[in-house]
């Protein structure tokens, strides 16, 4: 067996945290590699905390060893620390199951969850000695592949990856891997690799962006072609139908040592239909797919079961709009089975009375804090945003988790936002601190953060089109709510690094040109951007320079109707007409419904692909909610959002 | 049988060797909750289950002999302390392994309490036998071993001689490992302060060649009762199999 354990061992004393390196979780698995089965490398390109839990690739990871012609083994980006000593040593990438080096798969594939890890990918192909272009990569080497939500705008990444995955890897994975197999026989002849390339465009959800050439009209995109008849002008995503026929994952990874979200997790649901316009995830994951409530109460009873943890996760992008939320949440705590103590946490709950009243029946134990996402200060601003949660909504909610005997509430906002003014910048200040004024009727040690972060328009939303802030902008702003915020003692403010945001931004919606600014950071050393420690956006701004780009264009231009975006010749399924006209919508500060419990106004997730939504109940959660039958000029019944402890780990 | 405590050996070779006193902590919260053990919470904002563990192992290190003290919940059936580790022993990592479980009694010391010395194998790199064993001799004979360590914070220096209460070059063990050096075996007190093995090294080591300590395990842990010394739950005869052997090949 081909390990590198022996060479890494002796080093593993001297680094941080080695526990990350030695694999051996509850769960791991241990495949026997050979020439019957195609071998997927599943890295997250970031360190092993961030990166474990990570649901999509767990999936996927017992997927893939379920089949007799795949095996499937896991790697994370190692510490700085670690990669010194590997690249002195001469120790490439390598699995944290077996330690098998990274070259020694089929495929290098990624999971891209956030634009700042891009850098990290093109260290850990490096690190696993593979050329970081695929162009230079010969019929010997790995092909590396990335799927997530980040892909949906692959082409700054056009350069480095051989194939791409768009939507749900669930049925796809499978797919690429009947097509692997075949290659793999032939592997290591000469045009295998361009030949299997395109074999893999042909199936729906993959895209290959060396079969695409992009004709440029000065700094504007012209046309993105397919270079061959049978590659497709357009490549859609790839949407599961049927949640219930995929209860993954089965065997959840218990790491041995801390991570982020180290709990058990069980998707209740997948996609959202709430239609925030700033939300990516909200967009491009839709319809709603429910898993049934059985199915869901089984996963966990197993799931606590076979792992011994004390804490379970509905996850979802808006659980508390899970059909029969309150009887499933209730069932969990209540069940005799379960040994000890059982928690749930409800990640991106909306916090109306009725939330904070689940809240409350789950969290008898850790009555610690409570996070609400208004996202914006004004109810001008959150109609913009479609968010239509009104102050009032708010302000019981806070009541309610205060009355309840929280005595920390967090808030999250976004600022930089569409036609936001001063006025409506201000008004976060003015929400957070109207809700320490709540708190002080119920108790003195009353503590409200407010957390601000710079908002990064994305593609496949309405926003799309918005010129983002400025870095002077987004930190005038800042400056304004902390002059704000000073007067109040019990009010902490906190606010993400707007430069930050401005590579974030470049990434989210730049184009192929972006290849070499993203190799040079790399080069430069600039990995792990993600991490402030590390972040630098002088060699962002030194590559774009030296690439000959301008920062404005990319990133704080307004675009137009007729523009061809990078991405278009992706589909998430969403009509380009219908996110215009949303986005105009926006600007007059016009709200739109949520389409699960009101007539479809036909945003092309659904209709393009033959599905639909899968909903257990075809009428609104109690306690009202967006869009359903309220007056959307007043925002009437509005919900807030509730986050656990542990989000803005994962969403730093 | 209500309100039992047992006290659990177990052993830590191979990869896991590199998890952390809390990483372990956490491992064995979650293998009892595994192994459906009834085991005792504290009461409060925060409840805890109720384990306790001896002093920590450094990340990196093995040991022969680890323990850990659990309260099972009052009012539950009582579990034989063998059925325990039967239970166990299934969901442990691999490396982890259970050798023995016993009934504590009512009122027995706590494990910090309890341990007076550890008995150490510390595999020094690149150095030879006989200069390892010429700083031993000098170190024993020296009378006092002053030793400077920070101490929360300050810096504290103590002389350290009276807590080597033996140290002397000894055949590499035949467990899988590959030594490369040489091999000491030293039992250091753990009372009124513990006497770590890199400390021991920092105390003895010339200053040239440097020793590099390449692998360190615990062999035993000591209790004192009435002037004899013997382990805190001694292996029985069936457990001196070394399952490390089988971590390691991992």
């Amino acid at each position: 067996m081909t390990s590198v354990w022996t060479q890494l061992e002796p080093h593993l004393a001297g680094v941080e945290k080695p526990a990350r390196y030695i694999g051996l979780e509850l769960g791991a698995q241990r495949p026997t590699h050979g020439p019957h089965a195609v071998s997927w490398l599943l890295t997250y390109p970031d360190t092993y905390e961030i990166g474990l839990p990570n649901q999509g690739l767990q999936i996927l990871y017992e997927i893939l060893n379920e089949r007799d012609d795949a095996v499937a083994e896991r790697a994370y980006s190692p510490w700085t620390d670690l990669e010194a000593v590997m690249r002195r040593e001469r120790i490439p990438l390598f699995s944290v199951d077996t330690h098998r080096p990274g070259a020694e798969f089929d495929v290098l594939a990624f999971n891209l969850s956030a634009e700042l890890t891009y850098t990290n990918l093109l260290n850990a192909v490096d690190l696993a000695g593979v050329p970081v272009r695929s162009g230079e990569r010969r019929p010997e080497h790995p092909l590396v592949a990335a799927g997530g939500h980040c892909t949906y705008n692959p082409e700054p990444l056009a350069d480095f990856l051989d194939f791409v995955v768009l939507g749900d890897g669930e049925e796809v994975v499978s797919d690429i891997t009947v097509v692997l197999r075949e290659w793999k026989a032939s592997r290591c002849s000469e045009g295998s690799r361009e030949a299997v390339l395109r074999q893999l465009s042909h199936i729906e959800g993959v895209y290959v962006p060396s079969m695409y050439d992009v004709d440029y009209d000065g700094p504007s995109i012209r046309e993105v072609r397919p270079r061959y008849p049978d590659v497709p002008e357009r490549v859609e995503k790839r949407t599961i139908a049927d949640l219930g026929q995929w209860p993954y994952p089965r065997n959840q990874l218990v790491p041995l040592t801390e991570v982020v979200h180290d709990r058990l997790n069980v998707e209740v649901f997948r996609g959202c239909t709430r239609g925030c316009r700033f939300c990516q995830a909200g967009m491009i994951t839709r319809p709603v797919r429910e898993r049934p409530a059985d199915q869901v109460r089984t996963m966990v009873r197993d799931g606590l079961r076979r792992t011994g943890y004390d804490e379970v996760a509905l996850t979802s992008l808006s659980t508390a709009d899970f059909s029969g939320i309150e009887t499933t949440v209730r069932d969990i705590v209540d069940d005799p089975t379960s040994c000890g103590q059982v928690s749930v946490s409800l990640p991106s709950l909306r916090v109306d009375a009725f939330t904070v009243g689940i809240a409350g029946q789950i969290q008898k134990a850790r009555r610690t804090g409570l996070t609400f996402a208004p996202e914006a200060g004004t109810w001008r601003m959150r109609q913009i945003i479609n968010k239509l949660i009104r102050e009032e909504d708010l302000y019981s909610a806070v009541d309610s988790a205060f009355s309840s005997g929280w005595r920390r509430v967090k808030l999250y906002f976004l600022t930089g936002l569409p036609s936001e003014t001063d006025e409506d910048t201000l008004g976060i200040v003015e929400l957070a601190r109207n809700c320490v004024e709540i708190g002080r009727t119920h108790t003195k040690g009353v503590s409200v953060k407010a957390s601000v972060g710079g908002f990064v328009p994305k593609p496949f939303t309405p926003f799309q089109w918005f010129g983002q802030n400025t870095v002077a902008e987004l930190g005038r702003k800042i400056g304004l709510l902390r002059d704000a915020a000073k007067r109040t003692k019990a009010l902490q403010l906190t606010w993400h690094d707007p430069r930050a945001t401005l590579a974030e931004g470049l990434a989210s919606r730049g184009d192929r040109r972006l290849g070499p600014v993203i190799e040079s950071v790399w080069r430069q050393g600039g990995t792990f951007q993600e991490w402030s420690e590390h972040f630098d956006l002088t060699l962002w701004h030194k590559a774009m320079a030296d690439a000959g780009l301008d920062i404005d264009w990319y990133v704080h231009r307004h675009r137009t109707e007729n523009e061809v975006l990078p991405w278009d010749h992706i589909s998430a399924g969403l009509h380009k007409d219908f996110l215009w006209q949303d986005w105009q919508d926006a600007l007059a500060e016009v709200g739109l419904p949520d389409c699960r419990w009101t007539p479809c106004y036909d945003c092309g997730a659904c209709t393009g692909y033959g599905i639909e939504h899968v909903v257990a109940s075809a009428t609104a959660p109690a306690g009202g909610s967006q869009g359903t039958a309220q007056d959307l000029s007043t925002g009437h019944i509005v919900p807030v959002t509730l986050r656990p402890r542990g989000y803005a780990e994962a969403h730093p | 049988m209500s309100g039992d405590r047992l006290r659990v050996r177990f052993s830590k070779h191979g990869k896991i060797r590199f998890t952390s006193h809390r990483d372990v902590a956490r491992i064995w919260e979650r293998s009892l909750r595994r192994a459906q053990i009834p085991v005792a919470y504290t009461e409060g904002f925060s409840p805890r289950p109720k384990l306790s563990f001896g002093l920590a192992l450094s990340t990196g290190y093995e040991s022969r002999g680890e323990y850990l003290d659990v309260a099972l919940r009052e009012g539950d059936e009582l579990i034989e302390p063998d059925e325990i580790a039967r239970r166990v022993a299934p969901g442990l990592p691999i490396g982890l392994d259970v050798q023995v479980v016993a009934r504590l009694e009512a009122g027995a010391d706590s494990l910090q309490q309890t341990v007076t010395s550890c008995t150490w194998h510390l595999e020094i790199g690149d150095v030879g036998p006989d200069a390892v064993a010429a700083a031993i001799e000098a170190a024993l004979a020296a009378d006092a071993l002053p030793l400077t360590r920070d101490r929360k914070g300050q810096t504290v220096t103590d002389d350290v001689r009276p807590a080597i209460l033996t140290a002397r070059v000894v055949e590499p063990a035949n467990d899988g490992g590959s030594a490369v050096g040489t091999t000491v075996e030293a039992e250091l007190a753990t009372q009124p302060r513990a006497l770590r093995p890199a400390e021991l090294v920092g105390a003895i080591a010339p200053p040239e060649p440097a020793w590099t300590l390449v692998r360190v395990t615990r062999i035993n842990q000591w209790t004192r009762a009435g002037g004899a010394r013997r382990e805190v739950i001694p292996l029985p005869p069936a457990a001196t199999r070394a399952p490390h052997a089988e971590a390691r090949a991992s």
